[in-house]
């Protein structure tokens, strides 16, 4: 089935390589800075591939997955907090805890639609963030630190390259499942439902419980995503659940190629390598530039998300894809 | 417990309202006029602190920086919806979305650079520094005179919206906007004026706001956030619903942070009480907002179309 020459075997395929041996070359140079770096953005690509489930197939543009990364990280910090180490402990509270938020929240949001959708789903988000700034007991507006990362059982994530691989393994995962999924009767309806939901509703298809289906389990997702990020950095913030992150979720989507399985992956590599480089390099060819863009990046980004949003709109694997085909 | 404090409360609330409902009512006739929503509002209302904050520094007068903050601040909306957002207009919500997020980046960073990361401090003008006493309650004159200026625009714009031939378009506008280009109207021109309109209020609610709030870089989008609430509430495109979403939602806010932990602790445990108050506060506007839109998604005061 597999076409070996199509690009959408070999970019993925390629990527996934590159990803695997990354840890492999980082040793090899003796740079572990590599390894952190690339934890970050394979837990930034796992959000954004849920949040791409939703968002590029499903239609539904939310702008507060961050909300879910926030509750997954809450989850191992305040369950450390009270001397529970068990990571499958931890785990199995995030997912349980986002998958009962998403049921409530998704409730109420699914049954809305376009702008309202946006707003209110960037609402909910804050309602979170503000809850998180709230909770002083657990650092409130200064986060909360987390003395050691969850205990798996064999698998050893105080190690930063099992951690490294523990990620790549759930967005290989996640990735198989998701295309499963989209290639079901499943992704049929919910993509059907993005086209055209009055056909769909007239065909009989209660799409309500497929969008809320959908809308959940992207945000489990994005659970483990947050679990990940607070075992990564061991530190849970309310920073973690702020509006922007959200924003960076649908950045890196939009980026990658929205609405394609792997775009999310290369937006993540891409919009973060991007804001490494403009934070610390300095070629010394005009140094005053230079110091100004290190200090003030994010006009950088904020200028080049503008010009991708005008420009660029079937993002990076789109076009590579839809060159070739 | 007493009157006097639960009247403060009121006072800060609506204070807190009508800044939400100057912010509130551009967003909306923008949305209603175009279904164009503008992220980088809250930056027009930063904008609007900053310029006033400079302005009252280099004059020394409240009036003239008044004046500069809402002129400046309508002059740099219209020039960002000539250049950048025109092009939005007929783009999908998501784009809308994104292109506007990458503005206020830019905006914040833009500020940074020249006003430097830490806030600014603006004080209330000299003759309204004082205290004025009502019903034997002593309230800060500067607060007093937020919620006269933030009525009388109200007021103005009811006035603009419903007794003028501006007006009549803008409501035309909002109920179906290509019908009103086909009869001839020159719809992209009227929403450009809504546009630089939105923008001056969204600089007057910073000017107002400068000597309360401390004016730094990212004020705007906690402010934003709460104005989309308002919208959303009270339904999209309706200046009404602007209006009593921004009251309720200002009032919910402040009285329910100032009594919501006093209240339970009535009820219930104490230090239960004192440990969720505070959490519950800050999320009572947002189930507020869940619970009028499971009851009318379209809001409570939603634009009558067709």
């Amino acid at each position: 089935m597999a076409d070996l020459r199509s690009p959408r075997f070999w970019v993925p395929a390629a990527v996934l390589a590159f990803l695997a041996l990354l840890p492999a070359y980082s040793a090899l140079v003796g740079q572990s800075f590599y390894v952190t770096l690339f934890t970050r953005i394979l837990v930034y690509a796992l959000a954004a591939l849920a949040l791409n489930f939703v968002l590029g197939f499903g239609g539904l543009v939310s702008f507060g997955h961050a909300l879910y990364m926030g509750l997954g990280a809450y989850a191992v910090g305040i369950l450390s907090f009270h001397g529970v180490t068990n990571g499958w402990v931890h785990l199995a509270a995030a997912l349980i805890v986002g998958g009962v938020f998403a049921t409530l929240v998704g409730a109420v949001v699914v049954r809305t639609g376009g702008m309202t959708f946006i707003m209110i789903t960037l609402a909910f988000a804050q309602m979170g963030y503000f809850l998180a700034v709230s909770l002083k007991q657990y650092g409130g507006d200064d986060g909360l630190t987390i003395d050691a990362r969850s205990q798996l059982g064999i698998v050893d994530l105080g190690s930063n390259t099992v951690l490294y691989y523990a990620v790549l393994a759930c967005l290989v995962a996640c990735l198989w499942l998701f295309n499963r999924m989209l290639g079901a009767r499943f992704g049929y309806v919910l993509r059907g439902s993005k086209s055209n939901e009055r056909r769909m509703l007239a065909l009989g298809f209660p799409t309500f419980r497929y969008k809320l289906s959908a809308y959940v389990m992207s945000a489990m997702v994005c659970t483990l995503a947050g679990f990940f990020l607070a075992n990564f950095t061991k530190f849970a913030s309310p920073s973690y659940m702020q509006w922007s992150v959200s924003g960076e979720l649908i950045v890196i989507i939009v980026l990658g190629g929205m609405g394609t399985l792997f775009g999310p992956v290369i937006g993540a590599i891409v919009l973060l390598l991007l804001e490494e480089v403009l934070q610390g390099y300095r070629p010394g060819l005009f140094p005053p530039l230079e110091e100004v863009v290190n200090k003030h990046w994010q006009v950088v980004i904020g200028l080049f998300v503008i010009l991708v949003v005008l420009f660029a709109k079937r993002g990076l694997y789109g076009f590579i894809v839809e060159r070739r085909e | 417990m007493t009157w006097g404090l639960f009247l403060t409360q009121v006072l800060n609330g609506l204070q807190l309202g009508v800044l939400l409902f100057l912010l509130a009512a551009g967003l909306t006739l923008v949305f209603g006029i175009m279904n164009f929503v503008n992220l980088a509002h809250g930056s027009l209302y930063m904008m609007g602190a900053y310029f006033a904050a400079a302005a009252y520094a280099a004059t020394g007068s409240f009036l003239a920086a008044a004046a500069i903050a809402v002129a400046a601040t309508m002059i740099l909306g219209l020039v960002i919806e000539r250049v950048a957002l025109m092009r939005l207009y007929a783009r999908d919500h998501l784009d809308q979305v994104l292109a506007t997020f990458g503005l206020i980046l830019v905006f914040n960073e833009v500020v940074r650079y020249i006003w430097g990361p830490s806030s600014i401090y603006m004080n209330a003008p000299e003759a309204l520094s004082g205290q004025v006493t009502l019903f034997g309650l002593n309230y800060p004159s500067y607060r007093f005179a937020i919620i006269g200026v933030g009525l009388a625009v109200a007021g103005g714009l009811y006035l603009v919206i419903n007794r003028t031939r501006l007006g009549m378009l803008i409501r035309a506008g909002a109920s179906n906007a290509e019908m009103v280009s086909a009869l001839g109207v020159d719809i992209r021109f009227l929403n450009t004026m809504v546009f630089a309109m939105g923008a001056g209020l969204a600089g007057l609610a910073g000017l107002m706001a400068g000597p309360i709030l401390s004016v730094q870089p990212g004020m705007g989008e906690p402010v934003l956030i709460l104005t989309l609430v308002v919208i959303v509430t009270g339904g999209i495109g309706s200046v009404r619903g602007a209006f009593y979403g921004a009251l309720i939602v200002g009032l919910v806010d402040t009285v329910g942070r100032a009594f919501l932990p006093i209240v339970l602790q009535l009820t219930i445990e104490r230090s239960i009480a004192q440990a969720a108050g505070p959490a519950i506060a800050s999320m009572l506007i947002y189930l507020l907002m869940a619970v009028v839109l499971a009851v009318r998604p379209a809001g409570l005061f939603p634009v009558r179309h067709g």
